[in-house]
């Protein structure tokens, strides 16, 4: 299922993109890359041919200018090349700069891009909520290995097309110069192709294992700084700290192994460059002796025969980047390539109906996707219930009995896998979501904040509200104590994750921002197990005000909440097993009569103690 | 921004040199691999130039001359080629092993002392540093820092090559030495003004890109929160206003190695065309042979293009520069806990510790985060965010004020009060998560902050109201690693109530958990904590609203199997039925005691209490004669004595 496919390192099961193939998605992708590719690629060129023009040029000048038989010097002539060779230099730098400033430009802008869409697109995956641990993966996707496909774009990707143009420029020169001992070098291209494909196997191998051992450094590393309460409470250093010594050490043995594997196939490359000149030498000496060719000729292959092999042992470390950058790319394109599987259906939706809302579950099953091969979880069994408009329904059950999940159907966070759920008779998967979310509204349990202050949490970048109406709302819901009792009010910054604030206060920010939300449905799923009682009577309350003339579905934890319900939906094992009024299910003598019963015991028993 | 744009250059070239430096103390055998390679590489490669003109010379010319060639001169002349180059290629595979391998030796060390010193500071440091942050100093910034080992060894080759070069050149000819250098002061100031703009640019792409990891953590964690409410599009323009403000800054990183790196290839190219003309020149007055001539263009040329790793180490010198202050921020930061060497006494009879608190007062710092880099408290970079500026004025009334309290061994105090009172407060510093800034907490009156590491995490265990789950699976996230019995664990399991469901599990006691495991439920989650608290069989155990998300009725149920412990339980809670279980009710109110006493004492004495236990019962009747329960619909008395949690576990607990 999705989930696995982006989120988890699956080199051998999952059938993944080749690597031409991620290269051309990932162009496809990013059309910016395309942008002014032609210019580029001339200036690559002159980059590429700035590097052959001094060698080429002391040549010229020690075959043209110098007479040596004689001592005699042309300064005219040598006036002429070191003037030319100045103005190629100049050439080469402009057209480097050139080309580094359009790569830097075109690759940045390419990227910032694919890092929004892709950001864009995980807010669209179900999966984002449905395992909270996952996340750091996916943040992995908009950041480390973005930045990889920048890195080598700018410098690897660029270091392998000058090298190929470098070799190519080389080859060309010996070409024109002496044909026959070019033949020398072309003679070991093959050898050459089959040292690199030898090595870039065993290179390929151990960069994976490499880029294995970072996911697992970089999860330890996570664990470390995210449960550092936890490590510190539980005097976990030690342990921790093995782990961690594992973990990086781990790391740098098969960092280590991959480096010296390219370190060893550099100086293959240098073998191989020995092998073409001593071949140069011998030839050439040969084709001198019979006049095919002439010493100064023989001299020069010397050099460009270098300038032809150089490449291959760049090679290595290149790789290495491109490995890195295609791996980074193809989790970003199968990121991408994960159909969000809870689509808006955009302009083919329509509207909810401008009336209260009643809610259907349609025989509705839910199951979540299997991990790792297992059968799938089924979680909700054949629920079929309607909800008149404006009823305040409570659902009540054990933890896993299906409640969340219920919740999560209703606000279509999840498809159902069977059956189908309607609002105001309109069948949720038809419903634009900008109507959707304006009308139906959850309260997750999880009141979780971002860094900034309580007015900026309320507001979540609304534009269309005003931080008078943030101050409205907490004093209509009762809670301007609350507020005023706070350092800087509606101004104090929360802190990281919502931090600087306890378990309740961060759900009474929460509860601020669903009132202001002003919706149709509200859900709440235990919105207010963190706050205090007196607090949560408070918001009961204001709440009750709230609910008025709404359609509202609770997920309670205390059975209170309940009993001021319209009407009570009991859950045990994904099924609905009692349905209707606190009263009658009390009466009835069944599973929420022996909840109540349990739970008044022990809340009464502290009045008594 | 302007006033470290100022930092003079003498401040950068030392920070370079200090750099250079620490790294080669700290990996000093990768590095004298690397210098051997280095060796061996630059002298093959003036030996083989050599080689070649003894092969023009000796071989190639006579040869020509007379018209045939000798098999045996040619297979000398490829010997030696092949035989120079083989030195060559071990200098070079070892230059590069011994980089990869000092590159990598300098990643461990750092990323295993930052992670060291993450272990011992302070909690309060860690909050005031945001997770993204400190995830990219041992990251990130590890990397950035040990980039230079790569370039380094070829660079001193270099050196080596250039002394020798300058040596030969300067005996041969000192104008045209001095030519050929005049070179070098240029390569020096145009390194001087690169170093100066690229460091303050590169220190803010990094900043900027740690900006975007958060970003993107905290939206997606907040995942649910943006889809139910319906703010997407609000969220990918945050991420994007951040993402393009990376982009930004990188396109100037572009624009300076854009100017800087062809000026470093241009300037060895330059020298060389000078050596030419003024060569030509001397050749021509007679000055310099022709043959010295042809040595000084070679030699140029030979080292001019291996020069180009000069362009390679200073271009990554800024960014390693950056990155090793922020890891030195780390490891210089001389916050820490200091832990003593005392061992709380146990008493025969009582196995639960005594705590007590005395005159406590702790202020919570505010939510500013500190940035790593030199400047302390880092300006918001971007403009929608107003949090920053005024902060460290604000009166801060957030925390404890004057708190004493007793806890007797093996009893069970139970703190209650309002949502920001400060209970979570006390129950961190019961842990000793952090120090009280005045007065003392003390454990079998042996003060808290003098107790040995082992000793404070074997008597004190505090469960958190989030449960944190390691990447392990359950069997591990339960014994952390240490040596426990089956048993002990399954009696633990037991008796926070998870033993059920985990034995649901795909694979019971063996189902991973954490990043790659199962998705668990809050109250799940919080059973499986709970569970590793007791198993370690605390001396104090301290529950902040650990059952926050647990039925009620399961509830119950752990906690009555926690009273029958020796156990002394400290319990942040709201339920009636936890409150009930307590010898004595300790009310906070604002970072105060309020109140303590028995429940009924409290309820009748404290009006906020009373409030917040009514707020409670409000519409429920209770028989205010038996203080039984009343069943709403019937009016009869509803057993109370089953003592069992009525509904079960539920297999389909996923």
């Amino acid at each position: 299922m999705s989930t696995d496919t982006t989120t988890r390192e699956t080199p051998a099961e999952a059938p993944q993109l080749g690597a031409m193939e991620t290269v051309r998605r990932g162009l496809a992708l990013s059309p910016e890359l395309r942008v002014g590719l032609g210019v580029t690629g001339l200036l690559a060129l002159g980059s590429t041919a700035g590097r052959v023009v001094v060698p080429v040029l002391v040549q010229q000048v020690l075959d043209r200018g110098f007479d040596v038989s004689q001592g005699t010097v042309d300064m005219g002539i040598v006036t002429r090349l070191v003037l030319f060779g100045a103005l190629a230099v100049a050439l080469t730098a402009l057209a480097t700069g050139v080309m580094n400033l359009r790569l830097a430009v075109v690759a940045e802008q390419a990227l910032s891009n694919l890092r929004q869409r892709a950001f864009a697109h995980i807010h669209d995956l179900s999966m984002l909520h449905q395992a909270s641990e996952q996340r750091g993966v996916l943040v992995a996707r908009v950041t480390t290995d973005i930045d990889q496909i920048s890195r080598f774009m700018q410098w690897a990707g660029l270091q392998l097309i000058i090298n190929f143009g470098q070799a190519t420029l080389a080859l060309t020169v010996m070409l024109v110069l002496t044909w026959q001992l070019a033949l020398v070098v072309v003679v070991l291209v093959p050898v050459i192709a089959v040292v690199i494909k030898a090595f870039q196997g065993r290179l390929d191998a151990a960069y994976l294992e490499v880029r294995r051992r970072v996911g697992r450094l970089l999860g330890t590393l996570a664990e470390t700084v995210v449960g550092a309460q936890v490590i510190r409470a539980y005097g976990m250093e030690d342990r921790v700290r093995e782990r961690l010594d594992d973990a990086i050490s781990d790391h740098r043995e098969a960092s280590l192994k991959a480096g010296w594997l390219s370190a060893t196939f550099s100086g293959v490359g240098e073998l191989l460059s020995s092998l073409v000149i001593a071949g140069v030498l011998v030839v050439g000496a040969v084709l001198a002796v019979n006049d095919v060719t002439t010493v100064g000729r023989v001299v020069a292959f010397l050099f460009l025969a270098q300038l032809f092999v150089e490449p291959v042992q760049a090679f290595g470390e290149a790789v290495n980047e491109a490995q890195n950058a295609i791996a980074g790319w193809r989790r970003v394109i199968e990121v991408l390539d994960t159909d969000p599987d809870v689509a808006d259906p955009g302009d083919d939706g329509v509207d909810l109906p401008d009336e209260p809302l009643g809610i259907r579950f349609d025989h509705v099953d839910f199951a979540y996707p299997p991990a790792d091969g297992d059968q799938p979880t089924q979680v909700l069994f054949d629920v079929d219930v309607t909800i008149e408009p404006r009823t305040r329904i409570a659902v009540v059950g054990e933890t896993g009995s299906g409640k969340t999940t219920f919740a999560k159907l209703l606000t279509r966070l999840m498809d159902p896998t069977g059956g189908a759920v309607l609002l105001g008779g309109v069948p949720l998967h038809d419903v634009r979501f900008r109507s959707l979310r304006s009308r139906v509204v959850m309260v997750p349990q999880d009141g979780m904040l971002f860094a900034g202050t309580i007015t900026e949490n309320v507001l979540m970048g609304d534009g269309d509200l005003a931080v008078a109406q943030v101050r409205r709302a907490f004093d209509e819901l009762g809670l301007g104590d609350w507020v005023a009792s706070l350092p800087q009010g509606l101004e104090t910054p929360v802190g990281e994750r919502g931090d600087a604030l306890s378990a309740g206060e961060r759900q009474l920010v929460a509860l601020a921002r669903a009132y202001l939300a002003d919706p149709d449905v509200l859900v709440l799923d235990e919105a207010t197990s963190a706050v205090d009682p007196a607090a949560e009577m408070r918001l009961q309350r204001a709440l009750a005000g709230l609910t008025a003339g709404r359609t509202t579905v609770t997920i309670a934890h205390r059975l209170s909440t309940a009993e001021q319900a319209d009407r009570v939906l009991v859950f045990d094992a994904g099924r609905i097993v009692e349905d209707g009024p606190h009263a009658d299910l009390v009466e009835a003598g069944g599973l929420y009569s022996r909840m109540h019963g349990a739970w008044e015991a022990g809340t009464s028993s502290a009045r008594s103690a | 921004m302007v006033q470290r744009a100022e930092m003079g250059g003498a401040h950068l070239a030392g920070a370079g040199w200090r750099l250079i430096v620490r790294q080669l103390k700290r990996a000093p055998k990768q590095f004298a691999l690397g210098m051997v390679g280095t060796t061996f590489y630059a002298g093959a490669t003036v030996v083989s130039s050599v080689v070649i003109g003894w092969v023009t010379d000796t071989v190639l010319f006579p040869a020509v001359e007379a018209g045939s060639i000798g098999t045996a001169s040619l297979a000398v002349a490829a010997i030696a080629v092949i035989g120079v180059s083989m030195v060559r290629a071990v200098g070079i595979a070892l230059r590069r092993g011994g980089a990869y391998a000092a590159q990598f030796r300098l990643q461990q060390r750092d990323r295993r002392e930052v992670t060291d010193r993450y272990l011992e500071l302070p909690i309060a440091w860690h909050r005031r540093h945001p997770t993204g942050q400190l995830l990219a100093n041992v990251n990130d910034d590890v990397e950035a820092a040990s980039f230079i080992a790569a370039p380094l060894p070829m660079a001193v080759g270099v050196i080596v090559m250039l002394v020798v070069t300058a040596a030969l050149l300067v005996s041969t000819d000192p104008f045209l030495a001095f030519v050929g250098f005049a070179v070098g002061p240029l390569l020096g100031v145009a390194n001087y003004v690169y170093q100066r703009k690229m460091r303050v640019v590169a220190a803010d792409a990094q900043r900027l890109r740690a900006r975007v990891s958060e970003t993107a953590h905290e939206s997606f964690d907040a995942a649910l929160v943006v889809k139910t409410l319906g703010r997407e599009d609000a969220e990918v323009e945050r991420f994007g206003v951040r993402s393009d403000a990376l982009r930004d800054r990188m396109i100037e990183v572009g624009r300076l190695r854009a100017v800087f790196d062809p000026v470093m290839e241009a300037l060895p190219s330059i020298g060389i065309l000078l050596v030419l003309f003024v060569g030509a020149q001397r050749a021509a007055s007679g000055d310099i042979t022709a043959g010295d001539l042809v040595t000084f263009a070679y030699l140029f040329r030979l080292v001019a293009l291996p020069m180009r790793v000069f362009g390679w180490l200073l271009g990554e010198l800024p960014r390693a520069v950056v990155g090793m202050e922020r890891i030195d921020a780390v490891l210089d930061t001389t916050d820490r806990v200091d832990y003593g060497t005392d061992v709380p006494g146990q008493s025969a009879d009582a196995t639960g510790a005594r705590a007590t608190v005395r005159g406590v007062a702790y202020r919570h710092p505010d939510g500013a985060y500190q940035d790593l880099s030199s400047a302390a408290v880092v300006e918001p970079i971007d403009a929608p965010t107003t949090t920053g500026g005024q902060q460290e004025v604000v009166d801060q009334t957030r925390g404890l004020r004057t708190i004493d309290l007793d806890v007797p061994a093996g009893s069970t105090v139970a703190v209650v009060g309002p949502t920001g009172s400060g209970k979570t407060t006390i129950a961190h510093l019961l842990a000793r998560l952090f120090d009280p800034d005045e007065g003392r907490i003390t454990l079998d009156d042996r003060p808290l902050a003098d107790l040995q590491r082992a000793a404070l995490a074997d008597n004190v265990a505090l469960v958190f109201q989030e449960a944190f789950l390691f990447d392990d699976d359950v069997m591990g996230n339960l014994t952390l690693g240490e040596p426990v019995a089956e048993d002990d664990v399954r009696w633990a399991a037991e008796l926070a109530q998870a033993d059920g469901f985990i034995n649901d599990l795909p694979d019971g006691y063996r189902t991973q958990l954490g990043e790659r495991g199962a998705s668990l439920s809050g109250g799940q989650r919080q059973r499986i904590a709970l569970a590793r608290a007791l198993l370690r069989r605390p001396r104090l155990l301290v529950l902040d609203d650990a059952t926050s998300a647990v039925d009620p009725s399961v509830e119950s149920a752990i906690l009555r199997g926690l009273s029958a412990l020796d156990t002394t339980v400290v319990l942040v809670a709201y339920r009636r039925s936890s409150i009930a279980l307590a010898d004595e009710v300790v009310y906070v109110e604002a970072g105060r005691v309020a109140g303590r006493g028995s429940h009924d004492e409290l309820y009748a004495s404290q009006p906020g209490y009373r409030a917040l236990i009514d707020a409670y019962d409000t519409g429920k009747p209770v028989s205010t004669a038996t203080g039984k329960p009343v069943s709403t619909a019937t009016g009869k008395p509803v057993s109370t004595d089953t003592g069992k949690p009525v509904p079960t576990e539920s297999g389909a607990a996923r």
